[in-house]
């Protein structure tokens, strides 16, 4: 399974992330928002940012924490490249506790491919699919205005 | 599938998508339609699904595919029964244009050409996270999301003349800051005066051609002349602005009980506090875009001014592309108040129109198209046909063609500056390898862009504008 790949969109950045859990699929998911912007391996595990996001459904949760990704980037001008995800079902709707592990922004070493301005809700979709052997997988399908 | 009604006009038809309530009309040529994406055709037709929708759903020539409207989109919604939709506006609120003209001839700037370019890269920020050289109060964001320009220019950025030469006078009404989320004040506080990255740019032009030497006149514009331009938006502040309200719009498809063919087309009806509140916060956001246009462009005066003694920098206009906003249009004959929507595409009102500032009144407005980076900008006129088939809209660039992840296999970086230099063209970046999604050929060619809103009348050519330096994010 991989973890996620780019699909052709002429103007923005489009990705399919996949996990064998909602968890894994979050993460993923993260991490190839990330990836669009920076080579993840140049980012130091140095830092971590703690999350915590409550939404109604999952769909709104992933766009939420795709958002809030995005967010620390841009205030803490930090680079990311561990994601840790928690996910929890409780009666009014999902829970995330989350870490993100990272870096401050250093212009000699991350070197940008692009800017991710926001996360579209355009063929925006999280769903499970039952492979052979009945292996659960979670994909994630989500487009970048970039 | 698309039925030819003019040479340059196509129409989608009824019954494309499922639940349209009016047909979309594409205005463009054959030639430019062959490279349209069918997608972008279907994001046409899902538009023309909204309620209180005006007409048609319209794209213009440098259509393509976006999320939610195609890029290029332009929709009118009644104020009783019709919506506003964030995916009409973009990410990037108030994203726009605005040039300025100099009283230089290129032959005296050209040997300055790289110091110009090397003290406008210092002197405006640019770049993914860039941070300005201003630190403002609580109280400084709040007049920017609320009086725009405005504000700009009595904190000692630019004249009050500049205000005049602004479409809706850099400041659009009914900016709210109530539903502006800390997050958004958090991202707008530390960018007020950045260029953001991607394809934004501020850019030193020289005129290379007249089309029309009275409207030339007009704008005060002739062949020799020097130019400067400057493309960039609300930054995070706008960002955020409208991840906020999307939610909240997602929410309020629900509620109202709308069917939708595209999440990103959320919306709210006209009159609900979830619209007004959206409204508010987006005209905020607007305003945020003409104050930083503003500070950027007085730090560009300063810059001049080092090389130049006395060099004089008039704003020739500034447009906003990508925004929602009241105005009155002729329907069916009478008057009506309509949300103009435009993603992509910018103003073009005809002469006569009050919105107009007085010294272009009788012509129509200043219609400025930016070229993608290395390729020619158009000056235009706003004209009688944009009033007639488009809602007072034409283009906004050259719309792209050919994917960012393509762009990259195709082209490097430094590639795309070495030819930019070769050509003479003096190119400063924050990021090399970003250099190559924005290179020259992953755009259509602006100029047949440009020839469809003249021939249809949208707008009329008056000056094509080349590059001689230009700083990017």
């Amino acid at each position: 399974m991989e973890p996620f790949e780019y699909l052709e969109h002429t103007a923005d950045v489009k990705f399919r992330a996949r996990g064998r859990s909602p968890e894994e699929a979050f993460e993923n998911a993260a991490l190839a928002m990330m990836t669009a912007m920076i080579d993840p391996s140049t980012v130091r595990l140095e830092e971590a940012w703690p999350v915590e996001i409550e939404a109604e459904g999952l769909e709104n949760l992933l766009y939420e924490w795709l958002s809030e990704v995005l967010y620390l980037f841009e205030v803490e001008l930090a680079v990311f490249s561990k994601f840790e995800v928690k996910l929890d079902e409780g009666e009014d709707g999902w829970r995330l506790s989350g870490r993100i592990g990272g870096e401050r922004v250093d212009p000699e070493r991350h070197l940008f491919e692009t800017e991710v301005k926001a996360v579209t809700l355009h063929q925006f979709e999280i769903r499970k699919e039952e492979r052979e052997g009945g292996e659960e997988i979670w994909t994630a399908q989500v487009v970048l205005d970039v | 599938m698309l039925k030819k009604v003019d040479d340059y006009i196509f129409e989608v038809p009824m019954g494309h998508q499922k639940g349209m309530r009016v047909p979309g009309r594409i205005f463009i040529s054959e030639k430019l339609l062959e490279q349209v994406e069918p997608g972008t055709i279907d994001q046409v037709a899902n538009v023309a699904t909204l309620p209180g929708i005006v007409n048609y759903s319209m794209a213009m020539p440098d259509a393509h595919l976006g999320y939610g409207f195609p890029i290029g989109g332009v929709a009118a919604f009644r104020e009783d029964g019709g919506v506003i939709s964030p995916g009409g506006v973009g990410f990037d609120i108030n994203c726009g244009v605005r040039m300025l003209r100099t009283d230089l001839r290129a032959d005296d700037v050209a040997p300055m050409i790289s110091n110009l370019v090397e003290d406008l890269f210092t002197a405006v920020p640019s770049g993914v996270g860039a941070k300005g050289r201003l630190r403002v109060s609580e109280h400084e964001l709040d007049e920017a999301f609320t009086r725009g320009a405005a504000w700009a220019v009595e904190a000692g950025f630019g004249v009050p003349e500049d205000l005049e030469h602004c479409e809706e006078n850099g400041r659009l009404e009914g900016a709210e800051t109530d539903h502006i989320s800390l997050k958004a004040r958090k991202r707008g506080r530390p960018q007020l005066g950045t260029l953001g990255s991607g394809n934004h740019f501020l850019e030193i032009q020289r005129v290379d051609r007249i089309f029309d030497e009275r409207l030339a006149e007009q704008f005060g514009i002739f062949e020799g002349q020097v130019t400067v331009m400057i493309h960039c938006g609300s930054r995070g502040a706008g960002h955020q602005i409208c991840t906020d309200h999307l939610q909240v719009l997602s929410g309020a498809v629900k509620k109202y009980g709308m069917e939708l063919p595209d999440k990103q087309l959320a919306c709210a009806p006209l009159g609900t506090p979830e619209a007004e509140n959206y409204f508010g916060a987006m005209a905020a956001a607007a305003n945020y875009a003409w104050a930083n246009r503003q500070i950027i462009s007085a730090w560009t005066r300063e810059v001049f001014e080092r090389y130049f003694d006395n060099a004089e920098l008039d704003l020739v206009y500034d447009v906003a592309h990508n925004v929602a906003k009241v105005e009155e249009h002729s329907v069916d004959g009478s008057k009506e108040r309509l949300y103009v929507h435009r993603k992509g595409a910018t103003r073009a009102f005809g002469p006569g129109r009050p919105e107009i500032p007085a010294a272009y009144r009788e012509v129509g407005q200043p219609v400025l198209i930016p070229g993608s980076m290395g390729t020619p900008s158009y000056v235009l006129c706003g004209s009688e046909g944009a009033m007639r088939l488009t809602f007072g809209s034409a283009c906004h660039g050259a719309g792209r063609i050919m994917s960012r992840t393509q762009a990259k296999k195709t082209y490097a970086g430094t590639e795309v500056k070495d030819e930019l230099t070769r050509r003479g063209i003096k190119v400063m970046a924050t990021s090399p390898k970003m250099l190559a999604e924005e290179a020259p050929e992953v755009y259509k060619p602006s100029d047949e862009v440009v020839d469809v809103v003249h021939h249809l009348d949208i707008a009329r050519k008056v000056a094509r504008v080349v590059p001689m330096g230009v700083s990017k994010g």
